[in-house]
């Protein structure tokens, strides 16, 4: 028996390591096809959604920001806004992937959600010797128990998003991932500055048009972020 | 009125195609234009922020005023919530906060009536 090559193992690493990722995925996709369905959206539009944009967080901000009638421009932009984070994924991806033919960077790009980047960077910062394509491989791997998923969690869950009676509250599935999101970020005090003044200010902003008072308390706690984040680097100094 | 009467099909395709291309951009913008130059330090110090600046401001309204309840405070969703966060905080893991969250709920609407 010969030993595999370094890409399939580098591959089966990754999807190996992307596995538990099922656990996340399915649920999400199912919630994100029945709160599509819910809100009124066809059948493609939802698939349009998880295929066009596959970004969880971001396609259930516009789906809310539908729901509260929030102006179209306002809609793509607070939905935007929530893949913010994703440019600086692409500026770790960087240093490693930035040497890979043009199509093979786009694929990375299209794929590049929360989970497959947090396994990728580990890996790459691990061991950052491997070759490009051993590097692509793994990303590969990492990305098929994960993407391919989310499609069909969200069929299912557009499906089913009818036969589900409203005795089960499913209204309150969407609240309730974005609180399940929101709670692990919550990690150090700048976080949850951040989220507090976000929480504060969109109440207070709350009587303007839908979605303009989400941007607005967004740059507020962008701001208090970075500004505790520096208040606390200054303070260490000082000590 | 629905989301489909409001917006009508040809405007929340325009939607999904925007936020589609605009993803892509920001996932495609260092690895396929920039190169390695490296962030500036408060370009990263504010992009670190994003995500918890934008979800909770989305998600406090739907909390204290939910829609099915016509907007006025409900225990029931507001045990849910407490109860998602509790887990969420505790296990630093969204799908055991999901479940906390939604089995918190239905015994919430259940005992509450």
């Amino acid at each position: 028996m010969t030993a595999p090559s370094p890409l399939s193992s580098a591959y089966w690493r990754g999807c190996r390591q992307g596995l538990p990722f099922v656990l996340v995925i399915l649920p999400f996709g199912l919630l994100f096809g029945v709160a599509g369905t819910e809100a009124g959206l066809s059948l493609a539009e939802v698939m349009g959604f998880s295929i066009l944009v596959i970004a969880g967080a971001s396609q259930f901000t516009a789906v809310q920001l539908m729901t509260d009638h929030a102006s179209t421009v306002m809609v793509i932009l607070a939905s935007l806004a929530v893949n913010l984070r994703m440019a600086m994924y692409s500026a770790s991806l960087a240093p490693h992937l930035g040497a890979a033919p043009s199509w093979a960077r786009a694929l990375v790009a299209y794929f590049m959600v929360d989970q497959v980047f947090a396994l990728a960077n580990a890996e790459y910062e691990r061991a950052p010797k491997q070759s490009l394509a051993e590097k692509l491989a793994y990303y590969a791997g990492a990305c098929t128990p994960v993407c391919p998923l989310w499609y069909v969690a969200t069929l299912a869950g557009a499906w089913l998003g009818k036969a589900i009676p409203p005795a089960f509250a499913l209204d309150f599935a969407v609240p309730v991932t974005f609180l399940a999101m929101i709670a692990p970020m919550l990690r150090s005090l700048p976080h949850l500055v951040a989220a507090a003044v976000s929480i504060v200010m969109a109440l207070a902003f709350s009587v303007l048009p839908a979605g303009t008072g989400l941007i607005l308390a967004a740059l507020c706690a962008m701001a208090a972020g970075a500004q505790t984040e520096l208040w606390l680097i200054r303070r260490r100094a000082a000590q | 009125m629905t989301v489909a009467e409001l917006y009508g099909s040809p405007t929340i395709w325009l939607i999904i195609l925007a936020l589609g291309i605009g993803t892509f951009v920001l996932r495609y913008s260092f690895l396929g234009w920039i190169g390695n130059r490296p962030l500036p330090e408060w370009a990263l110090r504010h992009l670190r922020y994003t995500a918890v600046a934008v979800l909770p401001g989305l998600v406090a309204p739907l909390v204290l005023w939910p829609a099915a309840t016509d907007g006025q405070p409900d225990p029931a969703r507001l045990i849910a919530a407490g109860a998602t966060l509790a887990v969420g905080l505790a296990s630093r893991n969204t799908l055991a906060a999901i479940l906390g969250g939604l089995t918190s709920l239905y015994l919430a609407l259940w005992l509450l009536g």
